[in-house]
C-alpha cells in the first residue's frame, strides 16, 4: 500500500490516519473532510462550548506534525470506484489510492419540513453550535424535541444559560430503549430537578411560525411557545456517497469485528460503520467517541495486513445538569437492573444490568470511582453467542 | 509542604483527593507501598484522577482512559497529550507530605 485516503476528518478519521503512521505505515497519508475546520471534538459542543466556558476543541496536536498528513479540507468525498479505488472529489480532484479508510461519520436528523425554518436547530458541527450558542439568552423560550444524550444535554446547558426549557419526549420516559425504565426514570427527574419540563408520550405535529419558530404543535393538538427549537431525534449515517461502490449499506457501512468492509483495502471506522460487535454477537452501529477513537487502532492494522477483532466493551458519558454518567456494556429488552451502591434519589449510585445472571452492563451516575472498577469486569466479551 | 494524612488512612492501591490546593492533587498509594502526587485534574478534560483506575504505578483517567506514568507525568496513549504535573512525597513519622509549588517538578 503506498497511498492511504482516509475520507472524514473528525474524531475516527484522525485516529485512524495517527495510528496507521504509528503501525508503521510511511506510505502517502490523504485526509479529505468536507468542514472547512480542522478536526475538533464534538462532545463539548453541547457541554462546555454551547456553555462558552471552553472552546478549546481542536483534536490536532503538535504531534500531529510529524506524521506528514496530505489534508484536504473543504472537500467532499462524492464516489468510491470499486476497481480501481479512486475517489472523486468535490473540488474537481480525483485522489487514486491503495487503501480507504471510510469515517465520514453521521449527521443529526431533522424533523421532516423544519429545515431551514429560523430558530429550529440540531446540533452536530462546530457552526450548528455557534449559531445555536448565539440564540441561547437568558429568558428565551427553549423547546428540545427528544430527550436523548444531545437532547438532554442541551436542556441543561441551556438551562445553565438561563434559558425556559421544555423537553418533548415521543416514548414514556428518556433513554427508555437505551438504559430501560428503572433508570429512564431517574434521568427524567434530573430534568425536574432543574425546573426543566419534561413532556413524554408525545409526538411533534409540526412547527408553526411564518418566519420563525412561534411554538411546536404536538399530534394531541397542544401548542408549546418556542422561541427556539432543538431536534435532537438522533443521527444518520453519512454514507450516500458510497452509493455504486458496491459496499454493504445498512444503517452504515457493513464490516466484521476488525473493520474490514467487503472491498479488499477499504475499512470503515466511528459513527458511521455498523460492524459486528463481539459483545452484542450482532452488527451494531455505535455513535460513541470511545468507539471513533479506539477502533481506529483495529481498522488500521487490518488495512495493514492483521486484522484481529475490535474487543473493547461499549463505553459512553454524558454530562447534565452537573451530574456524570458513565454506562458501558449493551441493555437488551428483559434484563434486570439492580442498584449496588449510592441512592438514585440523590443522583449518585452504580447500578449493574444482567441478563439471568450475567452482568450485561454498568451504569454510573456521579460514581467514576466505582464506575472504573466495574467497567474492569466488562472488558471483554462476556456471553456466548 | 502541605500535610495529606496519616499512612493508615492510605491503604495500598488507594488514592486520596487534595482540593485545599489549587488546582487540586492527588497522591497515590501503589500496591508496592511507593506513594505518589500529581496534579489531580485530567490535562485532556475535566475528570479526577484520584477516581481512576490504579496499576502499578500507573493511573487510567476515569473518564477516557488515558494512562498515565506517576513517576513521570506522561500520558502513554491519546487522547490526553500533556503530561501531568508531579510533587515529590515525603512521608515522616506517619505522615504523608507533599511538597507543593506553583514550580513543580
Ligand atoms: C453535540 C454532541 C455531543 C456528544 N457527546 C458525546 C458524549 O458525551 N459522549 C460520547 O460518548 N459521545 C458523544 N458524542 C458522539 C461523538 O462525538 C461521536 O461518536 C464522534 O464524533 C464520532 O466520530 P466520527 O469521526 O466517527 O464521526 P463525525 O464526528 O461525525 O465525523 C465525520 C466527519 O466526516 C465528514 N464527512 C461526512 N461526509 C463526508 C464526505 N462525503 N466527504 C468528506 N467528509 C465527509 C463530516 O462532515 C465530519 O466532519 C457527541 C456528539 C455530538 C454531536
Ligand atoms: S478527561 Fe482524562 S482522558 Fe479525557
Amino acid at each position: 500500500m503506498r497511498t492511504a485516503a482516509v475520507i472524514g476528518a473528525s474524531l475516527a478519521g484522525l485516529s485512524t490516519a495517527r495510528a496507521l503512521r504509528q503501525q508503521g505505515f510511511d506510505g502517502r497519508l490523504v485526509i479529505v473532510g468536507d468542514e472547512p475546520h480542522r478536526p475538533y471534538d464534538r462532545p463539548p459542543l453541547s457541554k462546555e462550548f454551547l456553555a462558552g466556558k471552553s472552546s478549546d476543541i481542536g483534536l490536532r496536536t503538535p504531534d500531529d506534525e510529524a506524521l506528514d498528513f496530505d489534508w484536504r479540507l473543504g472537500a467532499r468525498a462524492l464516489s468510491l470506484n470499486p476497481h480501481d479505488r479512486s475517489i472523486e472529489l468535490s473540488n474537481g480532484q480525483t485522489l487514486r489510492c491503495d487503501g480507504v479508510v471510510i469515517a465520514t461519520g453521521a449527521r443529526a436528523r431533522w424533523l421532516p419540513g423544519t429545515e431551514g425554518v429560523n430558530g429550529v436547530h440540531v446540533l452536530r458541527t462546530l457552526d450548528d453550535a455557534i449559531r445555536l450558542r448565539a440564540e441561547l439568552v437568558p429568558g428565551v423560550k427553549l423547546v428540545v424535541v427528544g430527550a436523548g444524550f444531545i437532547g438532554a444535554e442541551v436542556a441543561s446547558t441551556a438551562r445553565y444559560l438561563g434559558a425556559d426549557v421544555t423537553v418533548i419526549e415521543a416514548e414514556p420516559l428518556p433513554l427508555l430503549r437505551q438504559l430501560g425504565p428503572e433508570l429512564g426514570a431517574v434521568c427524567a427527574g434530573l430534568h425536574g430537578d432543574h425546573g426543566v419540563r419534561l413532556i413524554t408520550n408525545a409526538q411533534v405535529k409540526r412547527i408553526l411560525g411564518a418566519n420563525r419558530v412561534r411554538s411546536v404543535e404536538l399530534a394531541d393538538g397542544r401548542q408549546i411557545p418556542a422561541e427556539v427549537v432543538v431536534v435532537g431525534i438522533g443521527a444518520a449515517p453519512n454514507f450516500e456517497w458510497l452509493a455504486g461502490s458496491g459496499l454493504q449499506l445498512d444503517n452504515g457501512v457493513v464490516t466484521d469485528a476488525a473493520c474490514a468492509t467487503g472491498l479488499p483495502e477499504v475499512v470503515a471506522v466511528g459513527d458511521v460503520a455498523a460492524s459486528y460487535s463481539v459483545h452484542l454477537h450482532d452488527r451494531h452501529r455505535a455513535e460513541h467517541w470511545t468507539n471513533a477513537l479506539e477502533q481506529p487502532v483495529t481498522a488500521a492494522a487490518t488495512l495493514l495486513g492483521d486484522p484481529r477483532p475490535h474487543l473493547s466493551a461499549p463505553y459512553f458519558w454524558s454530562d447534565q445538569y452537573g451530574v456524570r454518567i458513565q454506562f458501558t456494556g449493551h441493555r437488551r429488552e428483559g434484563d434486570t437492573v439492580r442498584v449496588i451502591e449510592g441512592d438514585t434519589d440523590r443522583r449518585s449510585f452504580l447500578a449493574v444490568y444482567e441478563r439471568g445472571d450475567v452482568l450485561v452492563g454498568v451504569l454510573g451516575m456521579n460514581q467514576p470511582k466505582l464506575f472504573s472498577r466495574w467497567r474492569r469486569q466488562l472488558a471483554r466479551p462476556v456471553l456466548a453467542p | 509542604m502541605i500535610e495529606v494524612c496519616r499512612v493508615g488512612d492510605l491503604p495500598p492501591g488507594e488514592a486520596v483527593r487534595v482540593d485545599t490546593v489549587d488546582p487540586p492533587i492527588a497522591v497515590f498509594r501503589t500496591e508496592d507501598g511507593d506513594f505518589y502526587a500529581v496534579d489531580d485534574t485530567c490535562t485532556h478534560q475535566d475528570a479526577s484522577l484520584a477516581d481512576g483506575w490504579l496499576e502499578g504505578c500507573t493511573v487510567e483517567c476515569p473518564l477516557h482512559a488515558s494512562c498515565f506514568d506517576l513517576r513521570t507525568g506522561q500520558p502513554s496513549g491519546p487522547p490526553a497529550t500533556k503530561p501531568i504535573r508531579t510533587y515529590p512525597v515525603v512521608v515522616e513519622d506517619g505522615v504523608i507530605r507533599v511538597a507543593y509549588s506553583e514550580v513543580a517538578c
